[in-house]
């Protein structure tokens, strides 16, 4: 049991159950999920669904994060990624054919990676620090996506764009495939290969990692290359979603909830250590909690508030000081019983 | 060891005056683990008293339960002869009791008045006083005799005057005890005989002072009185100039104090002809630190670096290894002339550096010791080829297990072990390549005299397996021990390259000390 209290997931896990299961007790509705036409509905199946924008972004704002960087730029790429797509999409003469679809997603990807080797040249080549030289692109971006899309907002009619972020295959959404999709690939190549202990280490002590001939400024380079990419890709499942490119609105913030989902998931904005599986627990308590501000009909005057309140509650669980506390104060409580076994804790 | 159980006894004036502090039966335990067990440890006002023994001895235990920062499970602390209980170290610096860490806990850029007078800064209706602060900072600065503006920046000075500050930062709380954790291992001689001076000072206001040092010349040149801790139990406590040096070092170590006598210095490499340099430098200039310099390091000899701090004998470390660009120079190694343009080229071409700065250029603290040993030959091999899972641990506890890495625990993030051991897992990163030349930079500071001799003696069994080894340290009678050849360096410029049996440890220090201006202070560290 104490080991299990000690696994750093246990709290971002505790948390996220926590929020099902207040949700269930409240409306009981809220697990219900339903088989309609072949596919699957329901408020769980809606937060699996909807989580893929911020879940992409966050798991390459979690790499960017263990090197001790950060990167703000997320939210324009996801602008520019989108505006580019449905460009693309726009003045063909075909919208509607897989083809199109497909050259306008990778168009869209391939220009957020470039964004990215930008990012990433800033701070690993010209040693800018990481949060102005993304603060760059995240002023830009935006500016960028509007000359892009003639200041309007693009819309289109096209069938393969709808079907990925509201498609779905074997009855689960489409949406939530490619994120399960992203999270395995980047877990893979971060824990399979090297990767994974050498952005750790860089992140941890960038210049006993240089003396140990690792290669820093190429590992940290990568970081931004692979957070704009994935940034690229959730642009392009946000105009899927809304099916327009809207230069202001798309990602709006997203940065910041995509950093809160980070640390909830209990990687250290100090960098060094990561946790993917955290991060996509960390984006899960989020997408929950806005689901669970809509179903209880929390007003919206009044749902940022709710929704701080809960943040602070769920970092509060996971505070090493409130852990410290409880246990003391279960101490205390329990040192007036006579027979106690010594030795098991000692008080620090 | 026979005054083991006499000598608490014999103290004769000090017995009169009741300790300032005392501490009786203290106790730490962390779970199942007993790192101080009923020592018994006692400090009078006006007195130095250093704390020896190993590393794992318990003496950082020791004192941070004395300030505050660690809590006992048994015992009790008396200050002036009533029990006290610190929850904090702010509890601790209430009572007077202030430690100065060796890895120095100031904030390097703000000014020397911000920093002495942190936390306590002089206050106008709320608002920082700033002529009072700078005034009163001078007057502590003044009063330790040391002739620094308290208006500049303290990270424009060097490590010894930040030394100096935090001292005086320490004594502005007006502080009864201090604590000097290491203060000499960043400090050449003339900047430790100006701390040495402070001290004196100290002690002649009735401040009690607790030294922690691994030079034993320190220990005997500055402390009233040892106490010897080793494996967490004391040893005893002993006066220090009724106390022999052998004697001492065979307290710290216990029974292993033999393998210390039996380390002769390494052979001397005979067949020169066969031997040829490796890696040899002509002409280098580097940082405006090192100029001109040339080096031939040969396989199988170790080339010992003798040098002040500050004579560039660590930038020529860096400028031979790619760490730092070469100004000027040629550097061939294995006879082609290629520079390392940086340090994982220099790792490709067999030469690897081990930084002095054990803590923020060598350890990645909080990954596992079984990742920090195989780090750059993850790095060397590529992010494909990765080393992980059982050949990972089988290569690592090679290593733990022939450097004698305690406790041997791969899973252990490195930053929790020792110095020592630290500075193993580090040599192990660097054995692991497989190197040719192997460039050491004060591979032996800051440790405990028996992973130091453990060092020394792995460096002479690695060059005797044909490996160039050169071997940079502050202690002559170290370099002359575990050197074939000695270069002295002076001011940036190699003065002359000897055979370290034609050297004895004065005619060293006559070396190194030579041409340094006139009236400079001798060298503490010399033997």
């Amino acid at each position: 049991m104490s080991r299990l209290i000690k696994h750093h997931l246990f709290w971002p896990g505790f948390a996220l159950v926590a929020l099902v299961v207040l949700n269930t007790v409240a409306r009981p509705r809220f697990i219900e999920i339903s088989v309609q036409h072949g596919a699957l509905y329901g408020a769980p199946i809606d937060i699996l669904r909807n989580s893929a924008p911020m879940m992409l972004v966050a798991l390459g704002m979690t790499l960017v994060i263990a090197t001790r960087g950060i990167d703000l730029s997320v939210g324009a790429v996801m602008a520019v990624s989108g505006a580019v797509a449905l460009t693309i999409i726009d003045g063909s003469d075909s919208p509607g054919s897989v083809g199109t679809v497909l050259i306008a997603i990778l168009v869209g990807v391939g220009v957020s990676l470039i964004l990215g080797v930008w990012n990433g040249f800033l701070v690993s080549v010209l040693k800018i620090q990481p949060i102005i030289a993304t603060l760059v692109l995240m002023m830009a971006g935006r500016g960028v996506a509007l000359l892009i899309t003639d200041g309007f907002i693009t819309t289109v009619t096209s069938d393969p764009l709808k079907y990925v972020a509201s498609g779905h295959l074997l009855g689960l959404p489409f949406a939530f495939f490619i994120w399960v999709a992203a999270v395995a690939v980047v877990s893979l190549v971060e824990r399979r290969t090297a990767l994974g202990v050498l952005t750790e280490a860089v992140g941890i002590n960038p210049e006993a990692s240089r003396l140990a001939g690792v290669r820093a400024t190429g590992i940290i380079l990568g970081t931004y290359v692979v957070s704009g990419g994935l940034a690229g890709m959730a642009g392009v499942i946000y105009s899927s979603n809304i099916m327009a490119a809207d230069a202001n609105a798309a990602g709006e913030l997203i940065e910041l909830y995509a950093i809160l989902a980070v640390v909830l998931g209990g990687t250290s904005l100090a960098g060094g250590k990561f946790s993917i599986a955290g991060t996509v627990i960390g984006v899960l308590i989020i997408q929950t909690l806005e689901s669970t501000i809509l179903f209880l009909g929390v007003s919206s005057a009044q749902s940022p508030v709710f929704f701080a309140a809960v943040v602070v509650l769920v970092v509060l669980i996971q505070a090493p000081a409130v852990h410290r506390a409880a246990r003391q104060f279960v101490q205390r409580r329990s040192a007036n019983v006579p027979d106690i076994t010594p030795g098991t804790e000692v008080a620090r | 060891m026979g005054h083991n159980d006499a000598m608490p006894d014999q103290v004769p004036e000090e017995a009169r005056v009741r300790p300032l502090v005392e501490l009786a039966g203290g106790t730490v335990r962390f779970g199942a683990d007993t790192v101080l067990d009923g020592v018994d440890f006692r400090l009078f006002p006006g007195e130095v008293h250093s704390l020896m023994g190993e590393n794992g001895a318990g003496k950082s235990t020791l004192i941070k339960a004395l300030t505050g920062a660690l809590q006992l499970s048994a015992g009790t602390i008396l200050l002036d002869g009533e029990p006290v209980h610190f929850r904090s170290t702010h509890d601790a610096q209430q009572a007077g009791i202030r430690a100065v860490y060796q890895e120095i806990d100031l904030l390097p850029n703000l000014s020397v008045a911000e920093n002495i007078m942190l936390g306590s800064e002089p206050r106008r209706f709320g608002l920082v006083d700033w002529a009072q602060m700078r005034r009163r900072a001078a007057a502590v600065l003044d009063d330790l005799g040391l002739d620094i503006d308290p208006a500049t920046t303290l990270s424009h000075h060097s490590i010894a005057v930040q030394q100096l500050v935090a001292i005086a930062r320490a004594l502005s709380t007006d502080a009864r005890v201090l604590v000097l954790d290491e203060p000499t291992s960043s400090l050449d001689a003339a900047e430790c005989a100006e701390l040495f001076r402070v001290i004196a000072g100290l002690k002649e206001r009735g401040v009690a002072i607790i030294f922690i040092s691994h030079f034993l010349d320190q220990v005997y040149e500055v402390c009233d009185r040892v106490t010897v801790l080793r494996d967490g139990s004391l040893v005893g406590e002993y006066l220090t100039r009724e106390f022999l040096r052998v004697d001492l070092v065979q307290a710290m170590l216990g029974h292993n104090a033999e393998a210390l006598r039996s380390r002769s210095r390494l052979q001397v490499v005979e067949d020169d002809a066969v031997r040829r340099p490796f890696l040899s430098v002509r002409g280098l200039s580097s940082q405006r630190r090192i100029a001109d310099a040339d080096v031939d390091l040969v396989e199988g000899d170790v080339l010992g670096i003798a040098g002040l701090l500050g004579s560039g004998r660590t930038e020529l470390a860096r400028a031979m290894t790619g760490v730092d660009r070469a100004d000027a120079g040629i550097i061939r190694i294995d006879g082609a002339a290629r520079g390392p343009r940086g340090p994982r080229e220099a790792i490709a071409l067999g030469v690897v550096y081990s930084s002095e700065n054990r803590r923020t250029e060598g350890i990645i603290g909080e990954l596992s010791v079984g990742d920090n040993i195989t780090l750059a030959l993850q790095a060397q091999q590529g992010i494909l080829r990765r080393i992980g899972g059982a050949r990972q641990r089988e290569l690592a506890q090679s290593w733990v297990e022939a450097l004698d890495i305690r406790p041997p625990d791969l899973d252990r993030p490195a930053g929790t072990l020792s110095g020592g051991n630290q500075q193993k897992v580090l040599l192990a990163r660097l054995l692991a390549l497989a190197p040719r030349v192997l460039v050491l930079d004060e591979p032996t500071r800051g440790i405990d005299v028996g992973a130091k001799v453990e060092i020394q003696n792995l460096v002479g069994d690695l060059a005797d397996n044909g490996l160039s080894v050169m071997f940079i340290s502050a202690e002559l009678e170290e370099v002359l021990r575990v050197g074939n050849r000695v270069a002295i360096l002076h001011d940036g410029k190699i003065v002359e390259t000897l055979p370290a049996e034609e050297l004895t440890p004065d005619s060293l220090l006559a070396l190194v000390a030579q041409g340094s201006s006139v009236g400079s202070a001798p060298v503490k560290e010399a033997r």
